[in-house]
């Protein structure tokens, strides 16, 4: 059996699958590319053809527009696909809508590439599947003991109880348009929040597309229709670049929070001046990394990118190989709105 | 335990002040006693103990937590309390920590020894909130930016109008934790506490800043004048058994001041301004800002740093309630107290004479001594009342003194204006160099606020996380109240009260004024 470093490589493109001829979320614009998730980290344009789940696809066509790539092809939950001498499926990764592990096997050695995943149920993604395999791929976004993300509806109604002390204020949250956004609103809708929620301009098409693909928002409005009244006791979402900035000087007397993993540190909140600091991440947190780990059961672990030393160390100690592959370009998404 | 750890986190982050005081307010309504009281006091505080050494909690962690895993969570999070907060292992099944109350009782009874074990078993039971919350406790810091002052706010607004902050601050300090009787009375199920014979503060009488038209609608022969002294505004209770020094605010500052303490040998309660003087000549105000930085005194600062209290004012002579006496007649009073007792590190501010207001102008404009602000002035037949009652007392500042600075960095405000870039660090020349000479967010008018953020964005040369340095090329007119050297600044100087007077973009950054004729400003001290 070929140990996966011979036919998965790390080139300046980005993980090359030789057998197969593809790479997996390449950095740079590539004949063949296998894309793991719609974020524009994992899914630069300019590729000739592109394999993804189907809601990928979909997304991709709303963020970049139908001529970002030549060829698209959707591949189904599970379905197996024979690329050169490559067997390729997807399986759900619990990030974002349509993200995907790859998992890859040639001649009985199997790699799963995991792209971005978390492990807590989220109403707007299909949840991960753990793969048993040889090799498996992981990201570290989160990868410190500091890092446990609590249940997010607890955080949820957090931002619920400060609507109902502040009746008088806007309550505006950061948070990336893809994927974060959509869970919000869908977590705000579990918690019984069924009066408009506004929206940026950023989010409009993005929420629209999960519409489309069968997951149900609710009613959406977009913020600059609003008039001053409305917003007052109202939610809004904005990109995490818009909450503290020009925009939100719109907003009566706003609370300014942000939902991300990266709420956790006080220091990482207050530098973008939160006033009400979320902790909802589409990220694994700390102990979700260390059981999916344990789980797929792999005797050597590649990570691509966040915090690998931390995670290298644990996973030594309990006998498993990492190995750090130092993806520089992943992670620009993650830096602001994981 | 839940509800106090809910409550600094959201105060940790809430930049506002009514957002705060809704917040507080909300906590005294749900939370029940003793622990809504326990919290007050320790936000307050109050609750002087420290339990624990932060060694104490390296400690635990080590015991828990794999040393590299340790070291690099440190390294990110950047606060030994938070980290261990953060990372600390939850373990399933052990008891939760009690409420507040018996959390600070438990802390103060428990031998030492039993301590890291009793407090391991609550943190095992607890979330990263309740974590954070505990051990800040035990440290003693909690830092959430609540003075004593707003939660009397809070207190009063949950009173709904039966209770004013300013009644509440009369039986503050005759009162302790867990104020259970100063919450009964708030919520109108209880009489009045009374702080019998405690050395309690009087909220003070405060003056307006006198604008040109109520000058001119003055009635000389109604007023009477004295400086405004550059120190701080202080009041000082002594009782029969007890002497308490407070700050304008009402916080307690005797421990750093204990030769005007041990001056204090009289019963009643007296207004005046803290000052350090030497040899009957008034310090620079950066004197005086060295001993209010330091908890205690050592001897040395007591003795290179002497404090001074200048009186105006006398609100008890003995337990006699003079403040519904007129101005003039508590001067009196104020005259034969002094004339009687003689107390030593005291004086009297005194009284200017003067028939016109041209001439009371004459002696604002005259007074350049640095340690003078101007001018007070006080309706003779005015009862002391506190809070800020219009047109009894006014404050008339002398005339600023201004410079041309340049704009070298911005930095975002907070609340209403953090989206804007409305904090200045501005500089002067020595020789081909800008030093920075000050800081300033406030003088501007709202047009002027968003000229200023859109330049500063537009003329960016780096950023320094919330910091960006612009371009040396924007001329602003700095006005402020004195210079007085001070050694702790580069420049070798610091600015009372920096505000923005006026923008110059008409003015070219080398045409701004150089340090060394603001060095030469620097008026002498008396
Ligand atoms: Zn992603
Ligand atoms: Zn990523």
């Amino acid at each position: 059996m070929p140990h996966p470093e011979t036919w998965l490589r790390v080139t300046p493109a980005g993980l090359w699958c030789e057998p197969g001829g593809f790479f997996i979320d390449p950095l740079r614009a590539v004949d063949r590319a296998v894309i793991t998730h719609a974020h524009s980290d994992h899914a630069r344009p300019g590729h000739r053809a592109v394999l993804a789940s189907a809601e990928t696809i979909a997304l991709l066509r709303t963020r970049l527009g139908a001529g970002a790539f030549g060829t698209t092809m959707a591949l189904g939950w599970g379905e197996r696909l024979r690329l050169d001498e490559v067997t390729l499926w997807l399986e759900p990764a619990g990030h974002v809508l349509g993200a995907a592990q790859v998992a890859l096997q040639w001649r009985g050695s199997r790699v799963v590439v995991s792209g971005d995943y978390k492990r807590v149920a989220d109403p707007t993604a299909r949840g991960f599947v753990p793969v048993a395999c040889d090799v498996f791929v992981t990201e570290a976004t989160f990868a410190l003991p500091v890092f446990r993300h609590p249940p997010p509806a607890q955080e949820i109604a957090r931002l619920l109880d400060s609507v109902a002390l502040f009746p008088g204020r806007s309550h505006v949250v950061g948070c990336y348009a893809l994927g974060k956004c959509q869970r919000l609103i869908a977590l705000l809708r579990a918690a019984g929040w069924d009066r408009p929620i506004w929206l940026h301009g950023a989010h409009v098409a993005l929420c629209e597309t999960y519409a489309a693909l069968g997951v149900p928002l609710g009613d959406l409005r977009p913020a600059t229709q609003a008039a001053a009244s409305d917003l007052a006791g109202a939610i809004v979402l904005a990109p995490p670049s818009a909450i503290a900035d020009r925009w939100a000087r719109r907003l009566a007397d706003p609370v300014v929070c942000a939902a991300s993993g990266w709420m956790r540190v006080r220091g990482r909140a207050r530098q973008g001046g939160v006033e009400l600091p979320l902790v909802i991440s589409d990220h694994a947190d700390w102990d979700e990394l260390n059981a999916t780990l344990d789980e797929v059961g792999a005797p050597e672990v590649w990570v691509t990118h966040g915090r690998e030393e931390a995670l290298i160390h644990a996973a030594g100690k309990r006998g498993i190989t990492g190995r750090a592959l130092r993806l520089l370009g992943y992670g620009d998404e993650d830096a602001a709105a994981a | 335990m839940i509800a106090f750890a809910a409550l600094l986190e959201r105060l940790a982050f809430t930049p506002g002040r009514h957002a705060k005081i809704a917040l507080l307010r909300r906590y005294f309504a749900t939370a029940a006693d003793p622990d809504r009281g326990i919290g007050l006091a320790a936000l307050t505080g109050e609750l002087r103990f420290t339990a624990a050494r932060p060694g104490l909690i390296r400690d635990l962690l080590a015991a828990r937590t794999d040393p590299e895993l340790f070291a690099l969570s440190y390294d990110y999070v950047g606060d030994l309390a938070e980290t261990a907060a953060l990372m600390w292992p939850a373990a399933p099944g052990a008891a939760a920590p009690p409420g507040l109350a018996a959390v600070v009782a438990a802390l103060i009874a428990t031998p030492k020894a039993e301590l890291p074990a009793m407090l391991a078993g609550w943190l095992d039971a607890s979330d990263a909130s309740v974590r954070l919350a505990l051990l800040k406790l035990i440290t003693g810091g909690l830092r959430v930016g609540v003075s004593a002052r707003l939660a009397k706010l809070a207190l009063a607004e949950r009173a709904e109008g039966r209770v004013s902050a300013d009644a509440i601050e009369e039986v503050w300090h005759g009162l302790a934790p867990p104020y259970t009787a100063l919450f009964a009375w708030v919520e109108g199920r209880g009489a009045r506490p009374d702080p019998a014979g405690a050395p309690v503060f009087r909220p003070p009488m405060l003056a307006h800043p006198i604008a040109p038209a109520d000058l001119a609608a003055l009635d000389p022969a109604a007023f009477r004048a004295e400086w405004k002294w550059d120190g701080i505004r202080v009041q000082l209770v002594a009782t029969a058994g007890a002497r308490r020094l407070y700050s304008r605010g009402a916080e307690d500052i005797s421990v750093g001041f204990p030769e005007i303490v041990a001056a204090m040998d009289f019963v009643g309660v007296l207004d005046g301004e803290l000052l350090v003087v030497r040899d009957g000549v008034v310090a620079p105000f950066a004197d005086l800002q060295l001993r209010l930085n330091r908890r205690t005194a050592g001897a040395r600062l007591l003795r290179d740093h002497p404090a001074f209290v200048r009186l105006y004012d006398i609100l008890f002579d003995g337990s006699e309630d003079l403040r519904a006496l007129s101005f003039d007649a508590r001067r009196a009073r104020l005259e034969a107290w002094s004339a009687r007792l003689r107390p030593a590190r005291m004086d009297l501010s005194p009284m200017i004479g003067f028939a016109t207001l041209a001439e009371l102008a004459a002696l604002r404009d005259g007074a350049r001594a640095a340690a003078i602000e101007g001018l007070m002035l006080k309706r003779g037949d005015a009862p002391y009342l506190p809070g800020r009652p219009r047109g009894l007392w006014w404050k008339w500042k002398r005339d600023p003194l201004t410079i041309d600075a340049v704009l070298m960095y911005a930095q975002r405000g907070h609340g209403k204006r953090s989206s804007f870039y409305s904090d200045y660090t501005f500089g002067l020349w020595r020789g081909a160099e800008l030093v920075p000479v000050g800081k300033a967010c406030s003088g501007f008018t709202d047009q002027e606020l968003v000229f200023l953020d859109r330049w500063v964005r537009n003329h960016t040369v780096a950023r320094f996380g919330p910091v960006r340095e612009v371009d040396k090329a924007l001329v602003l007119e700095v006005a402020f109240d004195a210079a007085q050297p001070s050694a702790r600044h580069k420049s070798g100087v610091a600015l009372r009260f920096p505000r923005i007077a006026r923008l110059r973009p008409d003015k070219p950054a080398d045409a701004a004024d150089r340090l060394e004729t603001l060095m030469a400003s620097i008026t002498p001290r008396g």
